[in-house]
């Protein structure tokens, strides 16, 4: 009999420091489905590196509802059918939750996938976290309940750029161009109809696409620029392509203001230099002369002190720590409920508050014009040259309506 | 008439950077038969090399030991890995330059790191010779055209012209008549193979800050190569040389040109909003040297100059 309870309580103690064992084991794990290889394999790698930071500052402060966080690195190569391949096994990991940003094709057809997942399979929902693929309609028409989107995205931008285009009197002129992709083409449509709306006097006297990725010089594209007269260039370009325009600029000697979404980032402030001070100018949620905290100055410093990287998506943190606010909320990885502890959130940023739309899963951010400046505070990339605020954006100066018909799992 | 004069300045120098890269790998294609499929790589060393050898000793030093460092490089590569892979056939050896390609991206990943470096133009030429329509014209660029028009002299002078060449274009259609007369064969592939890889590293130097410089420059230009060498034929330098001309100038017009499908075919009652109707010229710039490559194969299979079929 004693011989009998002993090996029950034995047995009970043996599953319960299991159970305990397992529940200290229990990791969140975020599948960071990017670039990590190819043309555009750097930008993939900056972002996880932003992710991994955050992730680390989350665990040092108890981890997301007490559990650690595990950001897990897929490389989809920018092809949108990889990632669907990569998707499934990160899925087959556990993986819960997507985090996404380089390249409109790519999210498009992770959202897609995702809502089939998650309607395929009740209680094992993902959640797809979007921190930079800017085409309008993944919270427009595509909309779905499962996506997020972080950045603010092309037509809150280009809205935020043409209204510096309405005050510039002496502009009469303007060229497009773009990577020939949903983004691109997203961006081309916004920048003709904000143009034609705000400043009808203005000829937009060429809109071109190119193959995102291949083109290695770029002088044809600005010399067109040039003869077609263009007194200030729209660039959605970014990467590669961002880089190699903007040193074609300079070699032809075009100084007209270029307005671009990614001029300060990951390898283009490298390729400008002088002649790109005070003409290139970009729309942003951070860059590193707004003034901010002590503590997050100490943050960014510390970042690129252990990354030798520049601090560049502010945003990433803005997600993580926003996920961080939503699992604390619910105590558990119930995808569904954290799904709807995300929606309309608010969040006290470094650089001001912000909220997930409810309506459409948009996040609204104070946004930045800022222009390539000398004599600045801190420069990037240790080139001397930094970025210098023109105007400063509220966040509810840049909400733009939505077509979303959000459809919420009953 | 604008349009047309800067469209050739610009597909002349894209051109003559292509050709300074086809030059070598056509020699060592044609040579041993092996698609060097790292021979990109070696370009992205020489801009690499010179970007760091710059730092210690100016750019007109570095214009000198890059290509020498990368020549260097190449002949290891032949002596300690092509060699002893060559005996096993050339699916091995281009398994072995594929590998190689990978193997190169990666060290350049770890020693410079995954971004762009700042190699820059020389200040003494960072200035615009002068200006044509309201555009200006770096003298960089006719730098760039100076290098590879003394190049390409240079190496038709050593090919044509002197003992070395006969030996080396003898070994290229008679490898063993070479060796029965005494000629050391294997070292001559080394040679052609390291000169091939210099050839590739030059063009790197002066490509490398006239473009960028960073880990996946040669996996974005590598392809176009293959595309010069098979156009312009197999171990014909007059051939790659027309070729990359061929390749510049229909890139660079095709930019150029503004109309769409819709405007071309309008006969054929495309409407420009239609899928097919709204492609223009333009996008299809990247395309068209792959369908030359295509084209050629099928009605041509031995280039524009070749003397052997694929």
């Amino acid at each position: 009999m004693s011989k009998g309870i002993l090996l029950k309580s034995s047995l009970a103690a043996l599953l319960l420091s299991g159970g305990v064992l397992s529940a200290e084991a229990e990791v969140i794990k975020i599948g960071y489905i990017d670039p990590l290889s190819g043309p555009f394999g750097s930008t993939g790698d900056a972002g996880v590196k932003h992710f991994r930071y955050a992730a680390d500052e989350i665990n040092a402060a108890g981890g997301m509802g007490g559990m650690q966080v595990e950001v897990v690195a897929f490389d989809n190569k920018i092809n949108p059918k990889e990632s669907l391949v990569q998707l499934q096994k990160a899925i087959d990991q556990g993986v819960r939750f997507i985090a996404q940003g380089n390249g409109s094709s790519v999210a498009n057809a992770l959202t897609d996938a995702i809502a089939k997942h998650n309607k395929r399979n009740p209680g094992e929902e993902v959640l797809f976290l979007n921190y930079a693929a800017v085409d309008p309609a993944l919270t427009n028409k595509k909309c779905n309940y499962w996506h997020f989107r972080f950045d603010a995205h092309v037509d809150m931008k280009m809205a935020g750029l043409t209204d510096w285009l309405r005050d510039q009197k002496d502009i009469k002129s303007a060229y497009i161009l773009a990577q020939d992709y949903s983004y691109g083409r997203a961006f081309t449509a916004a920048a003709k109809s904000m143009i034609e709306e705000k400043r009808p006097d203005i000829k937009i006297v060429g809109a071109e696409l190119h193959p995102i990725g291949k083109v290695k010089d770029f002088t044809p594209y600005v010399q067109k620029m040039m003869s077609a007269k263009a007194d200030v260039v729209f660039t959605g370009n970014w990467g590669t392509d961002m880089t190699l325009l903007v040193k074609a600029a300079n070699a032809s000697g075009h100084t007209v203001p270029y307005l671009t979404f990614y001029g300060g980032g990951l390898g283009a402030p490298t390729a400008m230099g002088q002649s790109a001070v005070g003409l290139v100018k970009q729309i942003t949620e951070f860059h590193e002369n707004i003034e901010a905290s002590e503590k997050q100055m100490a943050r960014v410093d510390d970042f690129e002190k252990t990354n030798s990287l520049d601090y560049y998506y502010e945003r990433v943190f803005t997600l993580m720590n926003m996920l961080d606010k939503a699992v604390d909320a619910v105590g558990s990885v119930d995808v569904p409920k954290v799904a709807a502890e995300l929606e309309g959130m608010t969040y006290e940023t470094p650089y001001g508050e912000v909220t997930m739309r409810a309506d459409d899963h948009q996040l609204m951010q104070p946004l930045y014009i800022s222009t390539f400046s000398e004599g600045v505070a801190r420069d990037v990339e240790n080139t001397g040259y930094g970025f210098k605020t023109d105007i400063t954006i509220p966040a509810v100066a840049t909400e733009t309506p939505t077509t979303c018909r959000m459809r919420r799992p009953s | 008439m604008e349009t047309v004069v800067f469209a050739l300045l610009n597909g002349l120098i894209y051109g003559l950077l292509l050709f300074m890269l086809s030059s070598g790998l056509t020699l060592i294609f044609s040579m041993m038969g092996v698609l060097n499929m790292a021979h990109a790589s070696f370009y992205m060393l020489g801009a690499y090399f010179a970007f760091t050898l710059g730092q210690h000793t100016g750019f007109w030093f570095a214009l000198f030991l890059a290509p020498i460092c990368v020549g260097a490089a190449g002949a290891c590569v032949e002596k300690w890995g092509l060699r002893k892979v060559h005996a096993r056939g050339h699916v091995a050896e281009l398994l072995f330059t594929f590998g190689l390609a990978y193997v190169i991206e990666e060290l350049v990943k770890i020693i410079w790191g995954k971004f762009a470096v700042a190699y820059e133009i020389p200040p003494e030429l960072n200035y615009s010779l002068f200006e044509l329509f309201g555009s200006q014209y770096p003298a960089y660029r006719i730098f760039m055209l100076a290098v590879s028009i003394a190049m390409l002299a240079g190496l038709w002078y050593l090919l044509k012209r002197t003992r070395v060449g006969l030996i080396i274009q003898a070994s290229l259609t008679h490898p063993h008549m070479v060796s029965h007369l005494g000629h050391n064969v294997p070292r001559i592939f080394m040679l052609v193979f390291a000169a091939g890889c210099a050839l590739a590293g030059l063009a790197g130097v002066i490509g490398g800050n006239y473009l960028v410089t960073e880990p996946s420059m040669a996996f974005s230009i590598g392809p176009i190569v293959f595309v010069v060498v098979v156009v312009g034929g197999m171990g014909s330098l007059e051939g790659a040389f027309i070729a990359s001309l061929l390749i510049g100038f229909l890139q660079t017009f095709a930019i150029s040109i503004d109309s769409n499908f819709a405007e071309i075919f309008s006969f054929a009652g495309l409407s420009a909003d239609g899928d097919i109707g709204r492609i223009t010229i333009a996008s299809l710039a990247p395309m068209l040297p792959f369908l030359l490559l295509v084209l050629m194969l099928m009605l041509r299979p031995r280039g524009l100059m070749g003397e052997r079929e694929f």
